[in-house]
Order: structure tokens, then sequence, then C-alpha cells
């Protein structure tokens, strides 16, 4: 049986997530444990600061025994345990895991590093010998799953943040960010973000022009920039090719007619200007100029809600991928059952003929090698032939599988002699 | 055989301008990659049909209208090919394929018999002069579709609501880029092919310049691809600007290359 017992940011509030955490040695004392376990034979857990789950395979139903030993393990009340946890058996724990992986039941859905979290986690595991078939298949499965949702869906691809907005637009208007300047007008909390988001994608020169000198020194240094009077951005505005402006003015810092005038001197090359003050800053009539992007507030905001539309879209073709790979697995691990009654079955067989073949040479000393041989071949055919029929029909993907085998187990008295 | 060739080409260049149709109409989750493939296929027997018929006739099959506007094609998907394996722009061939569709459809509807080539085109300047108002003929076919999709793009950037095939095309920047080194490719192959046509009119009919139609709207359209150089270099005129220049100038190769072949009196005009 196949288990998954834990919690998320959307069952549990931080308080509990972070007192749940398997961190630094946690992690191996815990699992340590769980192997340890008579009735689990395989474990692995993920930790992260959105979620800490258990995945067992197990003889038997344990849920219980794994609910007391998170709540002693963690020293955490029962109570408080039980309602933030979800416990998941068997197809639905897989589904769960693969939508885990391919970032679908994450806070922001599409978000690239769950995956790897989920690798990192299983590899610890891995690495500690407390996975087997089982868990290993399970993983591959989700990580395949999670490969086929990122290429056949654009679920990771749309920004849903403004600043995430703000940095597309730009890779659509410039093709290579590292080569572009960037000005901050003023300043403020979102400005900030956005800016940093420009900066993480790569661009390089950059200049803070802010009403106060001393705190566009602070944010310059911060962004290995520099600092410019505020009186002077616009003449910086015609080697900028991307501003951020928030100043927090009453009215327009920059006119169409200003804005013409540094088309102009900057030979026309294209400018993105994002204007996320409110009231604005910039004269939304810029716009209509060649070559100069502006985009305010409401304008970026409108670019978040499609791309939010179309990852919705895009998280239903998602689930579809997940069901099919589910299915996938399902038919796997149901398949696993006649597994182990085809060994023994072949083991059987195989140590039958042996023990005949003993007898039967002591029995006739005198023979020589190449017509010992023969038996032997003569033999192994035999044994062959008669158990190839219900090793094949154990193969076939059957509705009655489970009947088949066992009667099969009980026709060659098999029982007792799983793994 | 020539013809089998040409029919295979034929209608692999019209399966890949359908699925590229329906690629575009797929908006966010257009690609151009089987588009692609089946224009490389395609391509393999157009490539066998036009090496047929050079042998066939002895000559570059550029002599009348019909091999002309399949060795058009023919000369835009080699470029074409070259572009996608350098800058992999997004969705090119998606745009150029109905392109390669319409010339060859249009070489498959005119007359195909193969004739002796008139003694009057017997010389090398045949080759050269025609390969080179091939390949800068390319160059521009190329430059216009991507003045296309650079106002595409732009249209989407302006109007606020990027979607569609927003995420699926490249940046203005890159297209404004590639669009420009087109133009500087076409425009000293067309000027090349002018002046080889000259000299070779020199020595044919004993003088460099006739004003027949077909020279006069060369001259036309080296003057839209000269001043929109010119602009760009000295007035700045980028984007928008160039995008729409490219394609008037395209306008123009084709009304050069198909009307003054069909409308006006001209000794230029392909007939064999």
């Amino acid at each position: 049986m196949i288990t998954v017992i834990g919690l998320n940011h959307k069952t549990a509030e931080v308080e509990i997530r972070e007192r749940l955490a398997f961190n630094g040695p946690k992690l191996e004392e815990g699992l340590k444990e769980l192997a340890a376990h008579p009735l689990i034979k395989e474990v692995f857990i993920i930790s992260t600061c959105n979620r800490v789950e258990l995945y067992l395979h197990s003889k038997e139903d344990i849920s219980e025994e794994l609910i007391k030993f998170l709540s002693s393990f963690h020293s955490v009340e029962l109570q408080d345990l039980r309602k933030s946890l979800y416990i998941l058996k068997d197809m639905d724990a897989a589904r769960h895991l693969f939508r885990v992986a391919s970032s679908l039941d994450s806070m922001i859905v599409g978000e690239p590093q769950i995956l790897g979290q989920v690798k990192d986690a299983f590899d610890f595991a891995l690495q500690r010998k407390t996975t087997g078939l089982i868990l290993n298949t399970l993983v591959k499965k989700a990580i395949s799953a999670a490969k086929r949702v990122r290429t056949e869906t654009r679920i990771a691809e749309n920004a849903v943040s403004i600043s995430y907005a703000a940095v597309e637009l730009a890779k659509k208007i410039f093709e290579d960010l590292s080569t572009k300047s960037f000005m901050l007008l003023g300043a403020g909390e979102m400005a900030e973000l956005a800016a940093r988001h420009l900066i993480t994608n790569g661009v390089r020169a950059v200049t803070v022009a802010n009403r106060t000198y001393e705190r566009g020194c602070e944010l310059a240094k911060e962004f290995n920039g520099r600092a410019i009077r505020f009186e002077d951005f616009p003449g910086e505005l015609i080697h900028t090719d991307i501003v951020i402006c928030s100043t927090g003015a009453s009215r327009y810092v920059v006119t169409k007619e200003q804005m013409h005038h540094v088309m102009k001197e900057r030979r026309h090359r294209p400018v993105f200007l994002i204007d996320i003050s409110v009231p604005r800053n910039i004269d939304p009539a810029i716009n209509e100029i060649e070559n100069v992007y502006l985009y305010d507030i409401d304008d970026l905001q409108g670019v978040v809600d499609s791309n939010m539309l179309e990852r919705k879209k895009e998280a239903e073709r998602a689930e579809n991928i997940i069901n099919e790979e589910v299915e996938k697995f399902e038919k796997w691990f149901n398949s696993l059952d006649s597994v182990p009654t085809i060994v023994a079955l072949r083991k059987k067989a195989e140590e039958i003929k042996e023990t005949e073949l003993k007898d039967f040479f002591n029995k006739f000393p005198s023979m020589d090698e190449r017509e010992r041989k023969a038996v032997i071949q003569l033999a192994s055919t035999i044994v062959n032939k008669l158990i190839h029929p219900p090793t094949a029909a154990l193969k076939n993907d059957s509705e009655d599988k489970d009947i088949l085998i066992a009667t099969i187990k009980k026709l060659y008295s098999l029982n007792g002699e799983e793994e | 055989m020539g013809t089998l060739l040409f029919e295979i080409a034929l209608t692999l260049y019209f399966a890949a301008a359908i699925v590229s149709i329906v690629e575009l109409w797929m908006g966010s989750r257009a690609t151009s990659r089987p588009v692609i493939y089946i224009a490389i296929v395609g391509f393999f027997f157009h490539t066998l049909s036009i090496v047929l018929r050079y042998f066939q006739g002895g000559y570059l099959p550029v002599t009348n209208l019909h091999e002309a506007s399949s060795f058009y094609a023919w000369a835009i998907l080699v470029l074409f090919f070259f572009l996608e394996s350098r800058y992999k722009l997004g969705l090119l061939g998606c745009f150029i394929m109905p392109l390669i569709f319409v010339l060859m459809l249009s070489s498959s509807m005119l007359p195909r018999e193969l004739k002796p080539l008139d003694p009057l085109l017997r010389s090398y300047w045949l080759p050269v002069h025609t390969l080179l108002a091939f390949l800068g003929n390319a160059a521009f076919a190329l430059s216009f579709v991507i003045g296309i999709m650079y106002l595409v793009q732009e249209y989407y950037l302006k109007s606020k609501h990027p979607s569609g095939l927003f995420s699926r095309l490249p940046s203005l920047q890159s297209l404004d880029e590639i669009n420009y080194r087109l133009i500087t490719l076409g425009f000293p192959l067309l000027s090349l092919a002018i002046i080889t046509g000259a000299v070779w009119s020199e020595t044919a009919f004993g003088t460099y310049w006739r004003w027949d139609p077909k020279e006069t709207w060369s001259l036309i359209t080296w003057f839209i691809y000269a001043l929109l150089l010119h602009a760009r270099l000295v007035a700045g005129w980028r984007g928008r600007r160039a995008a729409f220049l490219s394609i008037l100038g395209f306008i123009f190769v084709m009304f050069t290359f198909f009307g003054v072949s069909l409308l006006l009196k001209t000794y230029h005009g392909f007939k064999g």
C-alpha cells in the first residue's frame, strides 16, 4: 500500500508547518526511525517551506501510527495535527505526488523549484537506502509526468505578478536585457521589486533618480548602479532603454513633447516605460509615439489577469496529463502482484527439475557427458513448456487477474513463498 | 518524373501552409516545428525537380515564368533554412510557408513545356545575373515576412493586450535587426543583378540600358530599398517604419516579377 501523509500551505498555517518541518539532522533521524518500523517497506520525506509530506510503501494501513509518530517526533498536540493533515492512499497518493512535482499543488502554480525539491528529497532517501522498487518507480513516474506538464503545457510560462509581467514585456521588446540600461525614477516598494526582477534578468547599467538624493544613493548602492539628482533625469532619459517610474508626484513628470524630443535624440531606439505610480506620472499619450512602449499599473494588471486566465486553461490540460500518467502507473502497480507469483512458480519448477535430475543421474551413473546433457535439455524443455501458459497468463493484463493469481498460487501450492 | 517531383513538392508545401495556418490560429500554443519538418521534405523533392530540369534542359531552369517562380520559392527556402538554423526566429516558418505555397501554386498553373534555350540567352551571364537577382529577391521576401511579424508583435505590445502569438513571436529588437540585415544582404545583390544585367545587355544588344519595363521596375524597387537603407542610417527609421517599407518594397518586387512579365510588353518576361 502506498500512503502519503502530510500538510501544505493550503491545510496548515506557517506556525504548524515550521514545527513539522524535517530540517537539518531531523530529516535523517525521522527517515531512520520510520524505515525501522516493521510494517514500513519504503519511505521518503519531502520537507519544504510550503509542505511536509511522508511517502510510504507499507504492508498495511498504518495511518494512525503515522499521525502519532509525527505528533511525538515533533512534539505537536495530536488535535492540532489532525485537522491540518491529509492522508491519501495508493493511486490518490500517486496523483498527489505527480501534482506536487508538476507544481500544480504549489502556492504559485507553475513555479519551477518544486521539482528539484522533490528530486532532492528522494535522492536523500535513496542514498540512505530507505526506498525500493515501488517508491523509486513512483518518483521516476512523477518526474516524467512533471516534465510532460512542463513541455506540453505553458503552465510555467505566464507571468502572474506585475514585476514578472514587466520583465516578460521587456524581453519581447529587447532581445538581450544585459545590454540595456535601466533607470529607476522615484522609489517605492513595488518599483523596487520590479527593478530587482529586471536586474536578476540581466539588466546591467542601472541609474537611480530619487527626490531625496541620499535614499537614491542607498538604492543605487544596492543595485550596483549610480545615483543622479532628480532634476537631471530628463537628460538621462536619452541614454535609458527601460524606465520604472514611481515618484508620488501629482502631475506628469514626463510629457509627450519631452518624450518626442528624447526619441529624436536617441534616434528612435525603442524605450520601455513602466509607470507604476498612482496618480500616473507619465503622460499616457506618450504610448502613441513610435518605438515607445508605455505601460501603467492597470495595463500590467491586465497582462497579469489574462495570464492568470491562460494559466487556468493550461492547468486543466496539465490535470489531463496527470490522469494519463496515474493510469499508467496504476497499470504497472497492479501488474506487480503477479511478479512474485511468477518468480515463485519458476523457482518451484526449477527445484522439482533439479531434484528429479539428481535422482535420475544417481540411478544411472554410467551415462556419458553427451547423454547427460541431452537429459538435462529434455527436462528443461518440459518444465519450460509446462509453466509457460500460467506465466503468460499472469503477465497478461486481465480483469480477473487477482483470481488468476490466487488460483495459480493454490494449484501449485505457492503460498507463503512471497518475497 | 520531373512533373511528379514537382507535384510532390507542391503537395507538401500545401500541407505545410495548412499546418502553418492551423498553428498560427492556435495562438499561444503555436510552434513552427512540424511546419519546418514538412518543408524540409518538400524542399528535398523540389531540389530534385530543379536538378532534373537543369539536366533535361541543359541550362538553369529560370527562363519561363513557371520555372522562375518555382526557383524563386526554392531560393527563399534556402535563405529561410539558413536563417532558421542561425537565429531560430519563432514562427518564421509558419509565416513563410503560405508565401512559398502561393509561389509554387502560381508556378504550377503556368505553362511548363521545356523549350530549347533561346540563342539570346545562351550566355554565362544567364546563371550569374539570375542567381544574383533571385537571391536578392529572396532576401527581400524574407524581410517582407519578418516585417509582417514585426507589425503583429508591435500591435500586441502597443495594444497592451499581449496574448495569442505574443509569447511565441521573437522580440521586436531581433525582428528589426534581422530585417535590416536581410535588406543589407538583398540590396547589394539586387544592385549587382542590375549591373550584370546591364553588362549582359551591352554584349547582347550593344546598349547598357533599354528602358525595358522590367529594367524600369527593377530600378524603382532598387530605389525603394535604397530609401529604406538611407532613412535607417541617416534618420534612424527603424521598427514600424522599416517594417512598412520592407512590405512596400516586396510589393514592388512581386510586381516586377509577375506583373511586368504578365501585363507589360517586355523582352525580359520569362517567355522561354
